[in-house]
C-alpha cells in the first residue's frame, strides 16, 4: 500500500532499481501504532493471552539445558517452568510467535527496501564499540526480563492495555532506567 | 460466539500455533513498518530527538485497550479469562530498571532486536546473542534469585482493583495522559530540530 502511494507522489519515476535500493520513510508513528494495538487486541480476543518476546528464548535456553544435562535442568525451577508442558516444549505459543516477528519484520523489511547488512550505530562510534555494547545490553534485557517476568512486549504493551499494576511500574522503570543513562551513552547514538 | 475463542475451545493447541505465527507475522510487520528494527531510531527516544518509541506504544496500548474495554463492556469478551501476569512489585521495578539501562546501552528490546535481525543488522543478532547468554546466567543463578523474584506478591492485580476507581474512569485517564503525552512530544521534537537547526 504505502509502496504505490510513496512512488507515486514522489518527484522520481517509478522505477524498479530505485525503489529497491532507496529504503522508503517509516510509517506515521500513530498508524504504526494502531496497527499494532490491532495485533494485540487480536492477540486478546481469539487466545486470550497477549504478545511477548522473551519467554520464546526461555523455553530455547532450557530446552538447551535440558539436552545438554536433563538431570541439572531438572533439578531447577527456571527451567522446570518452561519444561512442564505436556509434550514437546518446543511446542510452544510464544516460540511460534516469535519465529513469526522475524518473518513479519523480513516481509515489511524487504516490501520498503529496508533489508540491509549493517550494523546501526552513531557516527561516534567503532562497529566493534556499537557490538560490544549491543552485548552488554542484550544481557541487561535478559536477564532484567526474567526478574520482571517479561519484556516490553509481554509487560509494557500487553500489561498495559491491560492495566496491570506490575506492568504499569515496570514501564515507567523501563523509561527511568534509560533516560538515566542516556547522558552516559551519548557518544553511542548522537 | 464468545471471545477469547480459544479459551472456549474453538479451536486446538496445534491450530494456536498457526495463529502464533500469523499473530507475531503482524507484530513483527508492524515493528519493522515503525522503525524498530533501527536501533538509532529507537534510542533517539532518550535524546528527545525522535519519540516514535513513545507514540507507537501509546497508541498501540490505547488502541487494545479501548477495543478489550468495549468488547467486554458488552459482554463479548470474557476479561477473566484473558491472561494476567502476577505482579511481584520489588522484581519488576529491579527488572524494569535493568531492562531501561539495556535499552539504551544495547539500543533495541529482546522483540525489536528480532526485527533488526531479520532485517539484516549485526547489531541485532549481537543483541540476540547477549540476551541467550544472560537468560542462561539467570536461569543458572535461579537459585539464588528465587526468593526475591517471588517476594512482594500482590497476585493478578489490575490498577482497577487495586484503586477500587471504576475500569472505564482508568481507561478514559490513561487516553487522557497519552494525548498529553502525544502533544509533549510533537512540541519537544520541535524545540530538538530548532535547536539543532540553529547549531548548524
Amino acid at each position: 500500500m504505502t509502496t504505490h502511494a510513496t512512488t507515486s507522489t514522489g518527484t522520481h519515476e517509478p522505477d524498479a532499481v530505485a525503489s529497491a535500493r532507496t529504503p522508503q520513510p517509516y510509517t506515521n508513528p500513530y498508524l504504526a501504532g494502531i496497527g499494532l494495538g490491532l495485533v494485540l487486541l487480536a492477540a486478546f480476543v481469539i487466545m486470550g493471552r497477549g504478545l511477548g518476546a522473551s519467554g520464546a528464548f526461555s523455553t530455547l535456553v532450557s530446552v538447551g539445558v535440558a539436552t545438554a544435562a536433563p538431570q541439572h535442568a531438572a533439578g531447577n525451577a527456571f527451567y522446570g517452568a518452561y519444561l512442564a508442558t505436556e509434550g514437546n516444549p518446543l511446542k510452544d505459543w510464544l516460540l511460534f510467535e516469535v519465529i513469526g516477528v522475524f518473518a513479519g519484520g523480513f516481509l515489511s523489511g524487504v516490501l520498503a527496501g529496508r533489508i540491509k547488512r549493517t550494523t546501526e550505530k552513531g557516527p561516534r562510534i567503532s562497529v566493534r564499540g556499537r557490538l560490544t555494547f549491543a552485548f552488554l545490553g542484550g544481557g541487561m534485557m535478559g536477564f532484567g526480563a526474567k526478574l520482571a517476568r517479561g519484556c516490553t512486549s509481554g509487560q509494557a504493551l500487553t500489561g498495559g492495555a491491560l492495566l496491570n499494576v506490575g506492568s504499569w511500574a515496570f514501564m515507567m522503570c523501563v523509561f527511568a532506567g534509560a533516560y538515566a543513562l542516556a547522558y552516559v551513552m551519548r557518544r553511542q547514538w548522537q | 460466539m464468545n471471545a477469547p475463542f480459544f479459551k472456549y475451545g474453538l479451536f486446538n493447541d496445534e491450530v494456536s500455533l498457526i495463529v502464533a505465527v500469523l499473530i507475531g507475522i503482524g507484530f513483527g510487520f508492524f515493528l519493522e513498518r515503525a522503525g524498530f528494527g533501527n536501533a538509532r531510531k529507537l534510542a533517539a527516544q532518550f535524546y528527545f530527538t525522535d519519540m516514535t518509541v513513545l507514540k507507537v506504544m501509546f497508541t498501540a496500548i490505547v488502541t487494545a485497550m479501548l477495543g478489550v474495554y468495549f468488547l467486554s463492556v458488552i459482554g463479548f469478551v470474557d476479561l477473566s479469562l484473558v491472561y494476567l501476569t502476577p505482579t511481584n512489585l520489588l522484581p519488576q521495578v529491579a527488572g524494569g530498571l535493568l531492562l531501561g539501562f539495556g535499552f539504551v546501552i544495547g539500543g533495541y528490546c529482546p522483540g525489536t532486536s528480532c526485527v533488526s535481525a531479520a532485517t539484516g543488522r549485526t547489531d541485532g543478532w549481537v543483541f540476540l546473542l547477549g540476551i541467550f547468554v544472560w537468560i542462561f546466567a539467570f536461569g543458572e543463578m535461579f537459585p539464588l534469585l528465587e526468593s526475591f523474584y517471588n517476594s512482594t506478591p500482590m497476585g493478578q492485580q489490575t490498577l482497577a482493583q487495586l484503586t477500587g476507581l471504576p475500569y472505564g474512569l482508568l481507561v478514559f485517564a490513561v487516553v487522557v495522559m497519552a494525548l498529553g503525552a502525544f502533544a509533549a512530544a510533537e512540541w519537544g521534537e520541535k524545540v530538538m530540530a530548532a535547536r539543532k537547526g540553529g547549531k548548524a
